[in-house]
């Protein structure tokens, strides 16, 4: 049977065939197209993607190092590391989430408020991101909550390490850790690279000044992780690096007894070797309980320390500003004898008060000290006979010596609460107040009031520049074998007495700066703070040491809050009956043994009346203390000279 | 010719194994073979869910075409139609009972699978066109009123799949169909005119477009428009065949897909997966195989006598090349992410079945080539 239309098929048969040729060779190059593409991603753009695919598959976390430890002169810890008992959570393997914190709340001591916080977090991240749910539970919870884990799905007891304080008597000068915070990712360019959640930072003190070394090496821990974030397997782990330690040149023990005799009182002591300026004891009271920073503060404890009218917080060694008072009277006499503005010998009568183009000036001593010489001067402390050298002298000249022997500067490296206080003169007047200096202003001056602002830190110093025979020491907080250089000197003085080398080569052997013209003029200094220590009339008389290895010379001295008022004068006002608030600071400086000085020290407590009678029974205290773990010290290290 | 045909008639059962295609054949089992590999891969090595039912699928569906296979091309002929409504009913039906998933309605629920009837559309329209042009007459091609029922026949599953919403199948199944119609002799100004036609449309069909639609458009043009959201599928498989290379990362060694960053590993991004691992020359081979295919297809179609069968088997064997190079262009980034399954190697019943099926008939054609149709 034949198609009628069957040429017909044919033709219709060979239009198909035509059109399906225009189609295959279409395909043809459809498909070198792909091949094209395949050549262009697999072997042009080949390791542009692979490392877009590593990018992908590997994720790091990084794990927060052991912080170093903090050690006092003796290698006590004074800032360790504990054990702390931590409840971690991973929300996607508890099933539910309520249920669970209801059971927790029966085990662990945790508020409604942190339950409330905690589900605020776990609601924004992953499922599987594990959150903190107590960073520091007690060992009794601990034990607990192992015990009922079989009823806690997804929750993981972890032992971990955070930073302890065993002592609060510290707690100023080595500051305190707490949490990131967002402005110290912002202000640290170390923590760049070393910060990690949940890790602590130094915020003050010496945790802040060493923060960048005593961290540590950041481990990390490489994972491969799927398309949603969660860990597949673990490609590689770096433990990280603990924190160096440090050797502080503190003494743990006079720090406790320092802070155990400041107990109640607001006032700070700062005990400093002479020779090499070895902090061995700084001390502000009232401290706080640093422990209670790094777990996150208890909001009540929080508001008690801000509220507290004698700032615990603050440390009055380092940052708080005092005028100097009578301290700074060491001061004016010597650059008055330098100065050759006065001799020792020449007099000046006091009868209580002075008049300078109608305004008086008082002494302290209302019935006045009558005839009063350099060494009479320091050693009653008389106002009168500093006024007439103070207006002698000038205030400028007055104020080049207390520079040179560290005033109105910042001590210390690297702490920033530290202040630089205040050493005015002329042109500091003119720059900041923007007025011309009056003379009263330089009779004020001479007696450590008006604009002069100090640190008991910089007091401190300023008697150990006294009693080391007059040379420049750098006060150190880091234990350091070196830079004993005054003490190598005072040894080879010691060895070679009749050594005809000239103190000025000396001094440039022993690479030794004097603050001194004259370094008889020191000696005159020193001489009279031991009469008034020591003599009868000195201001601290009565809190002298009669054994010789005890015996301090010292200097009172009190910053006046507001001044006397003519009425309160007239009806001789006693500081004890003033407002607390409205009474001077006291303030004792003094180095001892007087005889083979050691050790400066200088004591300040805020509203104590005055220096001879609250700050220099502690500063006794003090005194006995350090001297006599003095040998204890030597023999801690061997570098301390024998007969120095 | 009348002698041929009686010789075709009386063909024995040997006769007819022997003159089944055995390159096409074997070129099928190989790729199924690679299909079940991947699947593998795609399970994290081990015989899950997806590879088990990718391994009964592959078999049960081969066992059709090679049954499918000795089914005289008359039945085909005589059956194209009612296979074409048949096809459309279930359409219609998924319509009014079909299942959703994730914003679509395709599946019909059979019980024993879940049918996607758009996949065997692909299947239908092609035979009833291959079945309209095969009866008229060449003078008629052109003249308007026999280009009334193609129209209609190709419009209507197409409104229907592209608005489950579907919108890459109803353009594949529209392929299908305009390449019957063209090969048949349908001048080239009709499509002219209607591609103008659909151009000017283009504005409105855009206005009916679902937001995710026009949003993976829009991606296609810039995948790193936004990286975490519609640009992350194509972004992910650039990547995967990239870090592939020469060598591929090695069998279950693709770290994109194993660890999810490859979405749609076991259906439409098959081809990324075994790519990543096994590299330039794996897509390479794959590519060859499916070349080998759809060459063996065309030259079936030459051998044909019938124009049915010459119809069928060129406009199945594009269409076929045409799911194959659109599915590929897409996870290289060379077409908007549409949502095309790569013939035999994709996951999904109903493409292997309606690939199957298609191929049974075009090896139909080739048992029976020299058999006319009317």
């Amino acid at each position: 049977m034949f198609n009628p239309s069957s040429g017909n098929t044919v033709i219709k048969s060979k239009l198909i065939s035509r059109r399906m040729f225009l189609l295959s060779a279409a395909k043809a190059l459809v498909m070198v197209g792909i091949i094209g593409r395949l050549v262009t991603l697999q072997i042009n753009e080949r390791s542009k993607y692979k490392t877009l695919s590593d990018k992908n598959r590997f994720r790091e976390w990084k794990l927060a190092p052991e912080r170093g430890v903090i050690k006092d002169f003796f290698g006590k810890e004074i800032a360790s590391n504990e054990q702390v008992y931590q409840v971690h959570l991973i929300p996607e393997n508890t099933k539910d989430i309520d249920r669970l914190f209801v059971r927790l709340k029966t085990i662990l001591n945790i508020n409604d408020k942190k339950l409330f916080f905690l589900k605020k977090i776990i609601n924004k991240q992953k499922p599987w991101e594990p959150i903190i749910v107590s960073d520091n539970i007690t060992w009794s919870e601990f034990s607990r909550l192992n015990l009922f884990l079989h009823e806690l799905e997804g929750v993981k007891p972890i032992v971990s390490v955070a930073r302890m304080y065993p002592d609060n008597s510290s707690a100023h000068i080595l500051g305190y850790v707490s949490q990131v915070s967002s402005k110290d990712l912002q202000t640290k360019k170390y923590l760049k690279d070393k910060h990690v959640p949940g890790m602590s930072v130094g915020k003050t003190g010496l945790e802040r000044k060493l923060d960048e070394q005593i961290i540590g090496e950041v481990g990390f821990q490489r994972y491969e992780v799927n398309a949603f974030g969660k860990r597949i397997k673990q490609i590689q782990v770096n433990q990280g690096k603990a924190g160096k330690s440090f050797k502080t040149t503190l003494d743990f023990e006079v720090q406790k007894f320092s802070s155990e005799l400041l107990k109640d009182k607001a006032g700070s002591v700062c005990v400093m070797d002479i020779y090499n300026g070895d902090i061995v004891s700084l001390v502000s009271s009232p401290t706080f309980e640093a422990n209670q920073f790094v777990h996150g503060l208890d909001k009540k404890y929080w508001k008690s320390l801000i509220k507290n009218e004698m700032r615990p917080l603050t440390n009055k060694a380092l940052s708080g500003l005092y005028p100097p008072g009578s301290t700074i009277k060491t001061l004016v006499a010597l650059s008055a004898l330098e100065n050759k503005v006065i001799r020792p010998l020449d007099t000046f009568k006091c009868t209580g008060k002075i008049e300078l183009y109608g305004e008086k000036f008082h002494c302290w001593e209302k019935d006045g000290h009558g005839i009063v010489n350099l060494r009479k001067g320091i050693q009653r402390s008389c106002d009168v006979y500093f006024y007439e050298v103070a207006r002698k002298l000038g205030v400028d000249r007055l104020s080049e010596t207390a520079k040179k022997f560290g005033l109105g500067k910042k001590v210390l490296n690297g702490f920033i609460e530290e202040k630089a206080g205040v050493v005015p003169n002329t042109s500091w007047k003119q720059k900041y107040i923007g007025q011309n200096w009056y003379l009263g202003e330089t009779l004020h001056s001479g007696i450590g009031q008006g604009y002069f602002q100090s640190t008991p830190l910089q007091l401190c110093l300023m008697t150990a520049q006294i009693a080391n025979g007059g040379y420049k020491i750098e006060p150190r907080i880091i234990f350091d074998k070196k830079n004993n250089n005054l003490r190598d000197y005072l040894k080879y003085k010691n060895n070679n007495p009749n050594d005809p080398l000239p103190t000025d080569l000396l001094v440039s052997n022993f690479d030794l700066k004097p603050l001194f013209k004259n370094q008889e003029h020191i000696n005159l200094i020193k001489d009279a703070m031991y009469s008034s220590s020591n003599e009868p009339g000195g201001t601290s008389y009565r809190h002298r040491w009669e054994n010789k290895k005890f015996t301090f010379a010292g200097k009172t001295g009190s910053s006046q809050i507001k001044k006397f008022t003519e009425a309160q004068r007239e009806a001789e006002v006693k500081q004890e009956s003033l407002p607390y608030k409205d009474r001077d600071h006291a303030l004792f400086v003094a180095f001892a043994p007087y005889q083979n000085p050691k050790y400066a020290i200088s004591v300040l407590i805020e509203h104590g009346g005055s220096g001879g009678k609250t700050a220099a029974p502690i500063a006794k205290k003090v005194i006995k203390k350090v001297l006599e773990r003095h040998d204890l010290r030597k023999a801690a290290t061997g570098t301390l000279g024998e007969n120095v | 010719m009348f002698k041929a045909r009686s010789i075709q008639s009386s063909l024995s059962l040997k006769d007819k194994i022997l003159s089944i295609d055995y390159i096409l054949v074997c070129s099928i089992f190989i790729l199924g073979l690679i299909s079940i590999i991947a699947m593998y891969s795609t399970d994290g090595g081990e015989f899950k869910y997806h590879t088990n039912s990718h391994i009964l699928r592959f078999f049960v569906f081969f066992g059709m075409f090679l049954t499918l296979s000795f089914i005289q091309i008359r039945f085909w002929h005589s059956q194209s139609y009612l296979i074409y409504v048949l096809f459309f009913i279930l359409l219609l039906g998924v319509k009014y009972f079909g299942l959703t998933s994730s914003g679509s309605k395709r599946w019909l629920d059979l019980y024993f699978m879940n049918l996607q009837p758009s996949e065997l559309m692909k299947i239908g329209l092609i035979l009833f066109l291959a079945k309209y042009y095969h009866r008229i007459s060449i003078e008629n091609i052109n003249q308007l009123r026999f280009l009334f029922l193609p129209i209609v026949v190709l419009i209507a599953p197409i409104i229907l799949v592209a608005t489950q919403p579907d919108l890459g199948t109803a353009l594949l199944i529209a392929a299908g169909g305009l390449t019957v119609a063209w090969l048949a002799g349908v001048r080239v100004k009709f499509f002219a005119y209607s591609g103008l036609a659909f151009i000017s449309l283009l504005p409105i069909a855009i206005s009916f477009l679902k937001p995710y639609q026009k949003s993976r458009i829009l991606t296609f043009l810039n995948p790193e428009r936004d990286p975490l959201g519609a640009g992350y599928q194509i972004i992910q498989s650039k990547i995967a065949i990239g870090s592939g290379g020469l060598f591929g990362k090695g069998f279950l060694q693709g770290s994109q897909s194993y660890l999810d960053y490859l979405p749609e590993k076991h259906t439409d991004f098959i081809f990324t997966l075994f790519s990543e691992e096994f590299g330039f020359f794996g897509s390479l081979f794959i590519l060859f195989l499916y070349a080998i295919i759809v060459w063996r297809i065309i030259r079936i179609g030459n051998q044909t006598r019938s124009n049915f069968g010459k119809l069928y088997c060129f406009s199945f064997g594009t269409a076929f090349f045409l799911y194959v190079v659109v599915n590929m262009m897409m996870v290289l980034g060379l077409l908007p992410i549409v949502g095309s399954p790569l013939p035999i190697m994709s996951y999904g019943g109903s493409s292997m079945m309606a690939i199957m099926m298609g191929l049974g008939i075009v090896m139909s054609c080739k048992v029976y080539k020299d058999t006319p149709v009317n």
